[in-house]
């Protein structure tokens, strides 16, 4: 047993961390959040080429053909800079789209994805706000005179959408689950911004009201949709996680050193004993994410039979820690954390938006509780 | 990064398992506590059974009578025992703690003497740590030992000695010399529990059980010959002992705390849990109750991939990283919100203390949770020691 990062792993790392050092500097995290998109086609450009957009992807799709741990180990470093855009959302489609198994269209979309030239978006949640596809009303209706699908439905939260020119659509066929990939701006398709409070990732309301595309844009249907999306999912919530992993740790190392150079009373405040055992269990939390992380990310790798039950297991963990962490670090900050124009705020907004996605701790445990109470 | 067992490793569990499956005493008819007399013989024949097997001290190294094995096989080994429903040994003080500390420090004569009954049960050992005036600061300790010819001449009081009351040896922290600084004038003796002079008075914990003691020395003449490492230089001894403990509990509580969630979760279609909207409800129905299991889960399984790592870190670079620092903080706390959460499920069944029923298993670990935050360690004493070095800050107390 192994759980130290591969030395190619940890060059990885080092060439993404000086990348973004330089391309991505909280100055520029914050032009970016001050913009309608928060994209950056420069910056994109750069992940491009570095190949971060297509690290998990088979080679035959121009991807490097990597897995889910080194997708971690890019991911925590994306997290420690609090990276803006559609880096997370553009993955989850892109890993749907090859996991699909359908004949051309990953052919067709896969490779602009990889090259930087074409954003995707995965368009599930609804008004009920529940991440179980199970839950999807959006209906999709099979036009026989066409031989297309009339869409109708709305969709919210959905990562980035202003910028995809890829929206994969969840719905309901009958009584299957369907996905379907939609150019955007196609006719009776309407997106709307949602502001929501980290504005580094934009979020949006996406309606189709009558919108009828033809046969070809089926994606996947029925087990293969609801399997492909599994998966999919799967690797885009551990790069969720390990993005906590990274915030986790800026706000550790950040709230630590204020805490030896802030005096209060004559003494660094990180002398008195209320604010070492707060960072005390702020590295607790911190290192017990970590730990789950790598953990899961391998099982997700490796497609260890207890992948779904792990997966749950550490963004509940990694969602209620980050959330918590975070706090920490304002609370040990004192008024400077509390305002705009310190970074802590970034990193306490992106807890929160990454705690939301992919399920909170709340729907986690649900689902364990299903796995290991009801045995299903 | 690599999270499969070796072939070795798995080849190790399956010899195991297999062993497991046809030397596993039946269960121990009676209460299996550890005043019972009976009950520590049978623990005794279990450990002498692992023994000359070759299972006892399994870290230790060959020439001691061990395996030489890594952290990870006897982590395995941990797991194995849990899963055959073995019992635990009863030499588990000695085997962790005091034999790893002997191999480490002890004179041939000592390591001849000790080692191999430590290994087959023959020998139980205590540890006289604490006193009455000296719990988190250890290194006030004031119990005395002052130089007679070839002897020492033991006066004073140890406390919370767990095992004391049927121990044959006493691994034993005493101050030497009174004039040098605290943590300078200790040494560490290893008693013989016969000797005269000694009297041990059990302590009842509020679980009810008397698994610990107070031990009284009055004129105990200890030959110099029992003196481990060197004379004042006890304090090295207790620490070498101390980070032992604390990695030792943590592998076996993870064990017992799996079992204790899986009687849980077998529990609760017995447990009613009727509302206004389902009156016939059990409590794996109820939503609160399932998010209570869930978090238990997930906080034992985010436990074990954070041991895990521990042990990976330590085979790969001998010391222990942050992560290892944690480790007793974690199940100790994590324990207490386990047992927590299965009172609040069990209502107001929790507090009947019928032990051949689920809720006495339930209200005694609730019990004795308690002193988990507090033994090998307080949660306050280990944030310090977090705070101070690994993340840096000054020496606060």
């Amino acid at each position: 047993m192994d759980f130290e990062l591969s030395k190619p792993q940890k060059l990885l790392q080092s060439s993404v961390r000086e990348l973004l050092a330089r391309e991505c500097p909280t100055q520029r995290v914050r032009e970016l959040m001050a913009t309608e998109t928060a994209f950056d086609e420069d910056l994109w450009q750069h992940l491009a080429d570095q190949g971060l957009l297509g690290l998990t992807l088979p080679e035959e799709h121009e991807g490097l053909g990597l897995g889910a741990v080194d997708l971690a180990a890019v991911a925590e470093v994306m997290g420690s800079c609090c990276l803006p855009g559609p880096f997370l959302s553009n993955h989850w489609a892109a890993t749907l789209l090859a996991a699909s198994g359908h004949e051309s269209l990953p052919e067709a979309y896969l490779e602009p994805i990889v090259d930087g030239t074409l954003r995707a978006t995965v368009a599930l949640l609804e008004a009920s706000g529940d991440w179980d596809p199970a839950s999807v009303t959006a209906t999709a209706k099979a036009q026989p005179a066409s031989g297309g699908y009339r869409l109708d439905g709305t969709k919210l939260f959905v990562s980035d959408a202003e910028i995809a020119g890829l929206i994969l659509w969840v719905a309901r066929l009958g009584d299957e689950l369907a996905v379907f990939a939609l150019n955007a701006g196609i006719a009776n398709m309407e997106i709307e911004v949602m502001p929501a409070i980290d504005a580094t990732r934009k979020l949006y309301r996406v309606t189709l009201a009558d919108a009828t595309v033809p046969a070809d844009r089926l994606l996947a249907g029925g087990e293969q949709a609801r399997s492909a999306l599994t998966k999919a999912t799967h690797e885009a919530t551990i790069a969720a996680c390990a993005e906590l992993v990274g915030g986790m740790q800026w706000i550790s190392e950040t709230t630590v050193e204020y805490a030896k150079s802030r005096q209060q009373f004559g003494k660094p405040i990180g002398s008195f004993q209320a604010v070492q055992h707060r960072c005390a269990d702020l590295l607790l939390r911190l290192e017990s994410a970590r730990s789950a992380t790598y953990s899961a990310a391998w099982a997700v790798q490796e497609d260890d039979p207890e992948v779904d039950r792990l997966v749950s297991v550490t963004k509940a963990y990694c969602s209620d820690a980050a959330r918590e962490v975070a706090s920490s670090g304002i609370q040990v900050h004192g008024g400077i954390g509390f305002t705009w124009e310190h970074d802590l705020q970034l990193y306490f907004k992106r807890a929160k938006s990454n705690e939301l996605l992919f399920g909170d701790a709340t729907f986690h445990r649900e689902r364990i509780a299903r796995m290991i109470i009801d045995r299903q | 990064m690599d999270l499969t067992l070796s072939a070795d490793e798995r080849a190790f569990r399956d010899e195991l398992r297999a062993w497991l499956e046809s030397n596993r005493p039946e269960p121990f008819d009676g209460q299996a506590h550890s005043e019972d007399r009976d009950y520590l013989e049978y623990l005794r024949a279990w450990q002498r059974r692992l023994f000359e097997a070759g299972y006892s001290g399994l870290t230790w190294p060959a020439a001691f009578g061990g395996r030489g094995a890594t952290p990870v096989e006897q982590s395995i080994f941990v797991e194995e025992m849990a899963r055959a429903n073995a019992p635990d040994v009863v030499g588990a003080i000695g085997i962790g703690l005091i034999g790893p500390t002997i191999i480490a420090l002890g004179t041939d004569a000592q390591k001849a003497a000790y080692l191999e009954p430590i290994l087959s049960g023959d020998q139980v050992w205590c540890q006289g740590f604490s006193e009455p005036d000296s719990g988190s600061d250890l290194a006030s300790l004031a119990t005395r030992a002052v130089r007679d010819g070839d002897d020492f001449i033991v006066n004073g009081q140890k406390i919370w000695t767990s095992y004391a009351h049927i121990a044959d040896y006493c691994f034993l922290l005493v101050r030497t010399d009174r004039d040098a600084q605290k943590h300078k004038g200790i040494t560490c003796l290893l008693v013989d529990m016969q000797s005269e002079g000694i009297t041990v008075r059990p302590l009842r914990m509020m679980s009810g059980d008397a698994a610990f003691n107070e031990i009284f020395f009055t004129d105990v003449r200890v030959p110099a010959t029992q003196v481990l490492g060197e004379i004042d230089g006890g304090w090295r001894v207790a620490i070498t002992a101390l980070m032992n403990e604390r990695a030792n509990l943590g592998a076996a509580v993870r064990v017992m705390l799996s079992r204790f969630l899986e009687t849980l979760i077998n529990a609760l279609p017995d447990i009613p849990r009727p509302s206004s909207h389902h009156p016939n409800r059990s409590a794996a129905g109820d939503p609160l109750v399932r998010q209570q299991i869930a978090q238990a889960h997930l906080d034992l399984e985010v436990f074990r991939m954070t041991a895990d790592r521990a042990l990976a870190r330590i085979a790969t670079d001998g010391v222990p990283g942050p992560e290892g620092s944690i480790l007793k903080l974690f199940w100790s706390e994590l324990n207490q919100r386990l047992t927590q959460a299965a009172m609040e499920i069990a209502g107001p069944y929790s507090q009947l203390t019928d032990e051949q029923e689920v809720w006495g298993q339930i209200s005694y670990a609730y019990l004795r949770a308690r002193g988990n935050t507090i033994e090998a360690g307080t949660s306050e004493v280990l944030r310090n020691i977090v705070a101070e070095r690994v993340l840096g800050f000054p020496k606060s107390y």
